[in-house]
Parts: structure tokens; sequence; C-alpha cells
């Protein structure tokens, strides 16, 4: 079948189920733009600015498991695209990424905007490519979408030079992809399997460290199994949340940097740590040597690269999470050397402990009369919202306040970005949740100052009726910046103060949201109620304790038992 | 320690900047490199000499696999293998010294691969150390340029 370049990458994008993209016009894609014009099975949401685009597509993905696409022009467009790769690649997010490129016999020659873009992003995708001759096209946009999904998931980008595009060219048919680079390993290795579950049954002080690989494996369910089976308590990193039920005894929460004091004193005592699908994160082990000293470590990891990257790991496990995990589980299942009573009773002297740590120090904050604070907040819109809601967030304090005190208790209900930290990637992420899951509630917790960078998406939102609500923990600081200054910088608060700043309850107005205000604590459970019963995006700007900081905290390069505590 | 790493990489435009790119963003070192193509139209090899702790070593290899192009990786310190390095030398040949050179160039089983009235362009093959010592030797009698290949390697056959 004869058709144009642009027809054949809609047919592709039909083709791989793609439903939705995220994108913003240009000169170098308009022969693509004016083709989704007649593109029936396919909504393409207009952002405001690129990077937008890109999280909202990352999030998307995420909460529908599948891989987000975003499209943008040549030059300004791809490079204003690049934050948006960077932080999926460092979180593992399964992402075709299409950038339009100014003409084949133009390239290289300084055209009208263009950019190398794939020199640009080669460190930050997991791969790219220039499509250079039009019979390339289909066959590379399909590898794109199985590489971005196959194996350990990352953002493939797909240069288009506009002649590409108009060309015209054959469609050629389905075959399946056969790669002879590229083969990830799913199976678990039955002998590494078996050298785990042992040492699992003689652990007496086993904890499990769940990553973002155990959602992106969607391997949440074998992965409770295996906990509950074998009484182990779990900890999550950042985009681990809601791998294991929050709100479960065997939790131990986040762990790491503002992890809770018992996660952080669990890892450090255990004998026997299980990482499924984390990476050793430096704000997870903080200074490495003092990161689970006495414990053997359990590794599974669909990423070769990850295991013994950071620490030296003893059962190297590589495979996809769910496979391994139900291996185990099935090992456990069959082994006559398992009881789980005995092993609860190995366990006895373990869980009465970190009880204790639990009650120690488990997480809290200080009330204070009169004033709202950030964690009263968090802990209000988990209770409106009866947990169910998909929670973005910005980056800073608010986002570890989010991620300490909502808690998860399913996965793909918790969009940050974790690896690349990117202040202003909550608001649109919601914007592309909202749109993979129209009937949920989507929440960005923000700070004042990640809000602003990207704003713009209000019109977005608007446009589309996305009816987000957006929660600004105001403190008119860069708060976390802030924070680290108040206790390393002897409160040398240089530009941290976001003294000038729009009136967001203004602002939401003037882009026809709604917009809402708490200044006190009594204010703050209307808000919320007002705001979820509305059917529109709302802004609601909670004035908070200014100089609240977010704790447990290890400073950066201690031990992770060396935690401020509240 | 010092590894003779080889790769076998898909023979796409860019692709040899994805291997550097790889070295320069994770601060591994590059000793040497040297690329061509194989038997296979489409596929190159790349001899890649680095140096790193045992640790360093397994993530060089591990990150280079993980390039979408590259078909296979392999250490050569964990294989026997044969390591060559080419050198041009451009050595100054005066009348007074012309004997002299050729019987250094002779030892090493060396060959004049270009002559003017001043000097001589020498081509040397072998080890590293070998390159390295015909390269000392000569610099007394007035060294102009060198030129060096860097390391290629290869694996042994089968002994039986
Ligand atoms: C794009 C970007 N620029 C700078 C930073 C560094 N940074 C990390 S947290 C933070 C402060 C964020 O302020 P705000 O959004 O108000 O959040 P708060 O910490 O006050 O909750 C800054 C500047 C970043 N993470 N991302
Ligand atoms: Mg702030």
């Amino acid at each position: 079948m004869k058709m144009k370049g642009a027809r054949a990458l809609i047919k592709c994008l039909n083709e791989q189920g793609v439903k939705v993209v995220f994108g913003y016009p240009g000169g170098a894609v308009i022969e693509l733009y004016d083709e989704l014009l007649q593109a029936k099975d396919l909504i393409h949401i207009l952002v405001r600015h690129e990077q937008a685009a890109v999280h909202a597509a990352d999030a998307y993905g995420r909460v529908k498991g599948e891989v987000g696409v975003a499209l943008v022009t040549s030059g300004p467009g791809a490079t204003n695209a690049v934050t948006g790769i960077a932080s999926a690649y460092c979180d593992s997010i399964p992402m075709v990424v299409f950038t339009g490129q100014v003409p084949t016999k133009l390239i290289g020659n300084d055209a009208f905007q263009e950019v190398d873009i794939v020199g640009i992003t080669r460190p930050v995708t997991k791969h790219n490519y220039l499509v250079k001759r039009p019979e390339d096209l289909v066959p590379t946009i399909r590898e794109a979408f199985y590489l971005a999904r196959s194996g350990r998931p990352g953002p493939v980008l797909v240069d288009l030079p506009k002649d590409v595009i108009g060309a015209t060219i054959n469609f050629p048919e389905t075959q399946p992809i056969k790669m002879r680079t590229y083969r990830p390993t799913y199976e678990p290795h039955s002998g590494q399997v078996e050298k785990a579950c042992k040492m699992m049954l003689k652990a007496e002080r086993p904890v499990l460290y769940i990553g973002g690989g155990v959602i992106n494996a969607n391997a949440s369910e074998a992965l409770t199994e295996l906990a509950k089976k074998l009484d182990i308590p779990v900890t999550m990193t950042l985009m681990g949340l809601g791998g294991f039920p929050g709100s479960d005894a065997l939790s131990l929460g986040m762990l790491g940097m503002h992890g809770t004091y018992f996660a952080n004193m669990a890892v450090a005592h255990s004998d026997l740590l299980i990482a499924v699908g984390a990476r050793f994160d430096d704000r997870v082990t903080g200074r490495i040597d003092a990161f689970a000293p006495q414990a053997k470590i359990i590794h599974i990891d669909i990423d070769p690269s990850s295991i013994s990257k950071n620490v030296q790991v003893d059962v190297p496990i590589v495979a996809d999470c769910r496979r391994a995990l139900t291996a185990m589980n099935i090992w456990f299942d069959k082994s006559r050397d398992f009881d789980q009573k005995a092993v609860q009773e190995q366990h006895q002297v373990w869980q009465k402990r970190i009880k204790e740590w639990k009650v120690d120090h488990p997480l809290v904050y200080v009330e204070e009369e009169g004033v709202i604070k950030p964690q009263f907040v968090v802990r209000k819109l988990h209770e409106l919202t009866g947990g169910d809601a998909i929670i973005t967030t910005e980056v800073g304090q608010n986002q570890m306040w989010a991620a300490q005190f909502y808690l998860f208790n399913r996965p793909r209900h918790f969009m940050t970005s974790g690896g690349l930290g990117v202040m202003g990637y909550g608001f649109p992420a919601a914007i592309g949740a909202q749109i993979a899951a129209p009937d949920k509630t989507v929440i960005d917790i923000a700070g004042d100052g990640s809000i602003q960078m990207n704003i713009q998406e209000l019109a977005t939102a608007q446009q589309y009726k996305c009816p987000i609500k957006i929660a600004i923990l105001n403190n008119k600081y860069l708060g976390m910046v802030r924070q680290w200054q108040e206790l390393f910088y002897d409160k040398r608060y240089a530009h941290t103060a976001m003294d000038v700043a729009p009136d967001f309850v203004k602002l939401a107005e003037a882009y026809g949201a709604v917009g809402l205000r708490a200044t006190k604590p009594s204010e703050v459970e209307p808000v919320i109620k007002e705001a979820l019963k509305t059917k529109n995006t709302v802004i609601m700007d909670f004035v908070i304790a200014r100089e609240e900081g977010v704790f447990p905290m290890v400073p950066a390069g201690k031990a992770t038992t060396e935690m401020l505590l509240v | 320690m010092k590894h003779t790493i080889s790769v076998l990489l898909q023979n796409k435009p860019g692709v040899l900047s994805r291997v550097t790119g790889l070295f320069s963003g994770r601060g591994f070192n590059i000793d040497s490199l040297s690329v061509a193509e194989t038997l296979e139209k489409d596929v190159s090899c790349l001899t890649l000499v680095t140096h790193g702790d045992e640790a360093i070593i397994e993530q060089i290899t591990k990150q280079i696999h993980k390039l979408i192009d590259v078909i296979k990786v392999t250490d050569m310190v964990e294989h026997d293998h044969v390591e060559r390095e080419m050198v041009l030398i451009r050595v100054k040949a005066e009348s007074g010294s012309r004997a002299e050179v050729l019987r250094v160039i002779d030892i090493f089983r060396g060959k004049v691969v270009d002559v003017s009235p001043k000097s001589y362009v020498v081509e040397v093959t072998g080890s590293k150390t070998k390159v390295q010592a015909i390269i000392d030797i000569l610099r007394p009698v007035g060294v102009q340029e060198i030129v060096r290949s860097g390391i290629i390697a290869i694996t042994r056959g089968k002994k039986s």
C-alpha cells in the first residue's frame, strides 16, 4: 500500500495501540499535523510547552502501563523536550518521542531550526534514530516502540526529517521484531532463584527493598505474596511507592535520605537485603560503605548493568521482576523446607525490634497553633480522597511530604520525577494522568516554586477539561534548598525566597480555573472538599508554615543511620 | 589494571559516538581506540584499551553491552589472545646515521616505507612494549613524528 510518510507514521501509531499523542506543532512537522487532523483513532493533546508534552506522555504511560508518545517540532521544539526525555530516562519510563527535523539535504548545514537532537539526546535516551531514508520510517518506528517497552523500559527518540515525512512510501507488512544486538533476559536463572530462596529461608533479619522496577514489571502482586508468605518487611524507594501497600503492617514506608527512621534502621541492621527493581541510588544508600553493612544482598533486576554497580551483590538475578518473584513464590510453595510458622518464629525478634523502632520514631510532625503544616494537608488529602487519588508531585519538600504522608496502596498511583528531580514535572504529569484515567481524582502536590515552571499548562488543562487539583504547599520559598541552607549554610538563604509570586487564586481564575486559598488549619478541609466537588481545574493555595523542614533527613554523604529527626 | 576490550558493533552512523560518549559521560578512561570493518560489511570491530579496577571494568563491559547497536563485548583478559600495535615513525636519517637506523629497524623487524634525503618513514608492528622500545631507541637519532594505530587484538585459535 502506497502512502505518504506522515500517514504511515499515524498508521504505525494505530498499529502500536497508541490512542493519545501529546505534542506541539511547528514547520518541520506541519505535514504530520495535517495528517493528524484526519486521524480518527488518535487524540492529540496540544500542550503549551514541549517539556510538558513529554512529562504528560511520561505520566500517561505510567498510569496506563503503556508507551507514552510525544511529538514536537525540530530545533527549539526538540530542545524543549530534552528535560522531559531525561527525566523519563532516569525513571525508566517507556516512551517514544518524535521530533521534526530539517529536510535530509539540509542536515548538517546549520539550517533554520536545525539541531542535532540525536546527538543531544544520546545520553538520555535508551536509543535514538535519525530516519534518513523513507523506506526505513516504518521499521524504525516499530523498533522504537519495541525498545521503549521491552527490557528495562526507557524513552526512545525518532528524528524525522521533513522530506521523509513527505515522501511516498510503501507501507510494509508487520513482521516480528528480531534484533541481533538486543535480547533482554526475562526468565530468571533457576539456580540463582533457588540460591536466593535458600538464603531467605535462613535469614533472621530480612528486608525487601523495592523500586520502580516492581511497578514497571507489574510485579506488585507477586511481591506482596512473597512478602506475606515469608513474613518480610518491605521498604520502598520513591519510585517504588505503591509497589507494596503502604498501609500494610509489613510496610516500612520509604527509605533513604527522607525515608522513615524504621526503614533506614531496618536496612542498616538487616542480615539479608532483597533488592527488587531498585538501583542503590545515592539518595537511598547514603554513605555507601555504611549501607546494610551486615547484609547479604540478593538483587533482582532486568538490567545487568544495574547489578553490582554501586554495591557488591551476593546473588544477582537478571530477570523481569514479576517472573523472578513468581518463580520464588513457586519455589517456596513446593519446598519441603519452607514452613511459614517456623519462618515467622525465626523473625519474631526482628519484627519486634522493627515495631519498637516504629513506636520510638514514627513518621511525625509537630502541630502548631494557627499555622498550616504541609504534612497535615497531605494527610487530609489522603483522608478525603480515600487514599485512592492519583498523586503527581513537583520537586522539593512538597514531593517528599507527598511521598511520606500520602500512603500509597496501589501501583501506578504516584508519579514523580524521581531520578532527575524536575521541578515542573507534576502539573503536566497530572494532565497526562488525567487523560489516561478520566474518572480518577488527580492531584498535583506542588511547591510554589515548581508550579511556576509549567504553570502555562493551565490552558491545556482547561482546553481538555481536566479537573486536576493542584495543591500548592506554599512556603514562599524554594523550600528544599532553603532547608539545606538552614542546616548546612548557617541559614544564609541565598536566593531561595520566593517573595514575589503571582496570586495563585487570581491566576487560576485568569485561566478559567478555580482558585481557593487556605491560611488556617481549619480552612484546609473545607478547601479540599470544595476542590474535590468542583468539576474544573482547581488551584488550592495552602499557605503553610514557611520554614517547615522535611524529616527524617540523612545529610548527604552520611550513613543512613545518622538521621536528623523532627 | 589495563584491559583490552573488543567490541563488535553494527556499522551505523553515530555508533562510535555512542561508545565514546559513554566513556566520557561515565568518566571511564580510554587509552587507545581503533575501529574498522570486519568480514561482515555491516559489522565493525572496535578495540579499546582502558584501565580501572575490577568493578569499573565490569561496569564498562556491561554498559557497552547495553548499547543497542552493540553485538558482542569481549574482555581480552579473559581469553588467550594476540595483541598488536603498529607505529609509523619519521626518523632523521642523514648520511652519518642512515646505516645505524637501518640496523635498528632490522633488529625490530621493521620496514622502511618511505625514503627521502634526510629521513626515513619506518613501519613497525608488535606488542605495545616493542613499539615503545623502538621509539625509545630511535629517539636519540632524531624522531621527527610518530603515529600509532592503537592496539588491535584477536583471540587465538583453539589448541586442539
Ligand atoms: C528544574 C529544576 N531546577 C532546580 C532544581 C533544584 N531544586 C530542587 S528543590 C528546589 C526548590 C523547590 O521549591 P518549591 O517548588 O517551592 O518546593 P518546596 O521545596 O518549597 O516544597 C529547587 C530549586 C530542580 N530540582 N529542578
Ligand atoms: Mg516552596
